[in-house]
């Protein structure tokens, strides 16, 4: 597998707080993958350390074939970077700052063309300054990207966004990926990473406690799904057939719920029961757990855990 | 490294030029100075003891404000737009591309440099029209080593100091409130010579003094010889090269405030 990140037993210590406890991660070319986690994880910090502003307290880590650490101009030059928080260059146009820092690359993109990428070719004589939020996140983008580099880490890139900005953020990182680039993204929102990651890996108080894809991620394929429905009065739950009733529990408003890791041979044995009886089950409801609540539970304890 | 030095340079200063602030402590500011100090103090007949005769308190006033011009530029300026760039993660983005840190940080200083270059210029000639003061040709080399030393060595200074600031709003004031008591010892508000002998000796401790002494010698019609006020130059040197070695060993690319 061709992979642009190798992590290796990466730890990261501010004194005696561990921040980063010893996390591996691979990121593969061409993939857009997500670390998720809720605030003070260790997301920022790991992601520093790949972008080569921190130092790693232990761990092998490679980005691009090279240690972030060490890494210089030729590797820079591969490597876009989105920060958490920047602001514009004082005093400049989105243009002037596009200009200056294509100057800085060996190969840069087209100006124009970049600024039209990221939806500001309206913009593109304002002062970056006199931007709006979303319109200072478009230019950061296209910041990134004026190098034309072959990864691109965005940090938290639509922390404190209302949801069209947000909606215009992930319409220019869909763009990034018809590009061809990798991206490397963290967030905290769970919806940001399912709807642009390919991949996805859970952090949670310096330790990765899931990864997979936006499907599989904490076993959620194979985590039972819920058949509830609610009996008629004069049925009682231990009537059901044997294989069925030590599945069911109580559910709200005296429903009952069936966990089910089978459900479609669960649901064909219940409905050929209820049908046999001449019964109707006319809130009949199946549902697969939202990612929400995965994440919520593999997030929930550590982070419980983690404040002071 | 150089040509990126000149190409950051050139964008730094069209910011510059489109900062009002700046544009006041930097431009307006020593030229008010120059006018106020000039006329309230300098006035018809007033003249003041510099080595080799008597000279016009108006014409003593210039090389002075030049030294306040030079450190307005080199100093004020280039802390608070640093400190500026660094905490609202500027230079933490420039950081992350491919350009030398050095020709970062090397383009700022020569914006400044080219700023104080600019204000000594205007006030030399505001010193020619308005007071009558020429500089003799023989020392017009020694005037521009000393305006171009003294604005190397006060960015020196001045990328050390932005360390020691964590928030950009303080920059200025803070820079304001380390210069001014200096200007009033270092000869640059009030003559040397009307000074108490105590606070002349304090003065001396620190580069204002040195460098306002070197335009001085530089400025001076009685000056014989080249003008180089050699051993001033080298107090000023000195300073600004320990500045450089505190600014190479705490200067951050990453916000300090948060």
């Amino acid at each position: 597998m061709d992979n642009i990140i190798s992590v290796r037993g990466l730890v990261k210590r501010y004194g005696r707080r561990e921040v980063v406890a010893g996390i591996d991660l691979q990121v593969r070319r061409g993939e857009i993958f997500a670390l998720l986690g809720p605030n003070g994880a260790g997301k920022t910090t790991t992601v520093e350390i790949l972008e080569g502003f921190r130092r790693r307290t232990a761990g092998e880590v490679s980005v691009l074939g090279n240690d972030p650490d060490t890494a210089g101009g030729a590797w820079r030059d591969r490597v876009g970077v989105v920060l958490q928080e920047s602001q514009p260059e004082p005093g400049l146009s989105v243009r002037e700052c596009l200009a200056l820092y294509a100057g800085f690359y060996r190969a840069p993109r087209d100006i124009d063309e970049t600024i039209a990428l990221v939806g500001l070719t309206g913009k593109a004589g304002a002062l970056g300054t006199r931007l709006s939020g979303g319109q200072r996140r478009r230019l950061d983008f296209a910041l990134a990207l004026i190098g034309d580099p072959e990864l691109i880490f965005l940090d938290e890139p639509t922390t404190g966004f209302d949801p069209s900005a947000r909606r215009a953020a992930w319409e220019v990182v869909a763009g990034l990926r018809r590009l061809g680039k990798t991206i490397f993204l963290t967030t905290h929102y769970l919806d940001e990473a399912e709807h642009l990651a390919d991949r996805i890996t859970v952090l949670s108080a310096g330790h990765v406690v899931a990864e997979g894809t936006p499907r599989t991620l904490g076993g959620r394929d194979r985590m039972a799904t819920a058949i509830s429905f609610t009996l008629p009065a004069h049925v009682q739950a231990h009537d059901l057939p044997p294989g069925l009733g030590t599945l069911t529990g109580p559910g709200p408003g005296g429903s009952t719920v069936l966990h089910s890791e089978s459900p479609l041979a669960h649901l064909r044995m219940l409905g050929d029961w209820a049908l046999s009886r001449g019964l109707d089950l006319p809130d009949l409801d199946v549902r697969r757990p939202a990612l929400e609540e995965v994440y919520l539970s593999l997030t929930a304890p550590a982070s419980t855990k983690d404040q002071r | 490294m150089i040509n990126m030095a000149l190409r950051l340079s050139g964008y730094d200063l069209r910011a510059f030029l489109r900062n009002r602030q700046s544009q006041f402590f930097t431009l307006a500011l020593p030229v008010l100075f120059l006018v106020i100090f000039a006329s309230v103090l300098g006035g018809s007949g007033h003249t003041t003891q510099v080595a080799g005769g008597q000279i016009s308190t108006s014409v003593y006033y210039v090389p002075g404000i030049i030294a306040l011009g030079i450190i307005a530029a080199c100093f004020g300026n280039l802390v608070a737009s640093v400190t500026a760039q660094r905490e609202r993660g500027v230079l933490k983005r420039r950081r992350a591309t491919p350009v030398p840190a050095a020709a970062v940080i090397a383009g700022r200083a020569l914006t400044a440099v080219v700023n104080a270059v600019a204000m000594a210029a205007v006030l030399l000639a505001i010193g020619w029209a308005a007071y009558g003061a020429r500089v003799p040709g023989r020392t017009a080399l020694a005037l521009a080593v000393t305006v171009a030393a003294g604005a190397v060595s006060f960015c020196c200074l001045g990328y050390a100091i932005t360390s020691l600031i964590r928030d950009e709003d303080a920059a200025l004031p803070a820079t304001m409130a380390l210069m001014l008591p200096l200007y009033f010892i270092s000869g640059v508000f009030v003559p040397v010579a009307a000074m108490p002998h105590w606070l002349a000796d304090a003065g001396e401790i620190f580069p204002v003094r040195h460098l306002a002494n070197a335009l001085l010698v530089a400025y001076n019609p009685h000056t014989t010889g080249l003008g180089f006020a050699g051993l001033d130059l080298l107090i000023v040197a000195a300073w600004g090269a320990a500045g450089l070695l505190i600014a190479l060993r705490t200067f951050s690319w990453l916000p300090l405030g948060r």
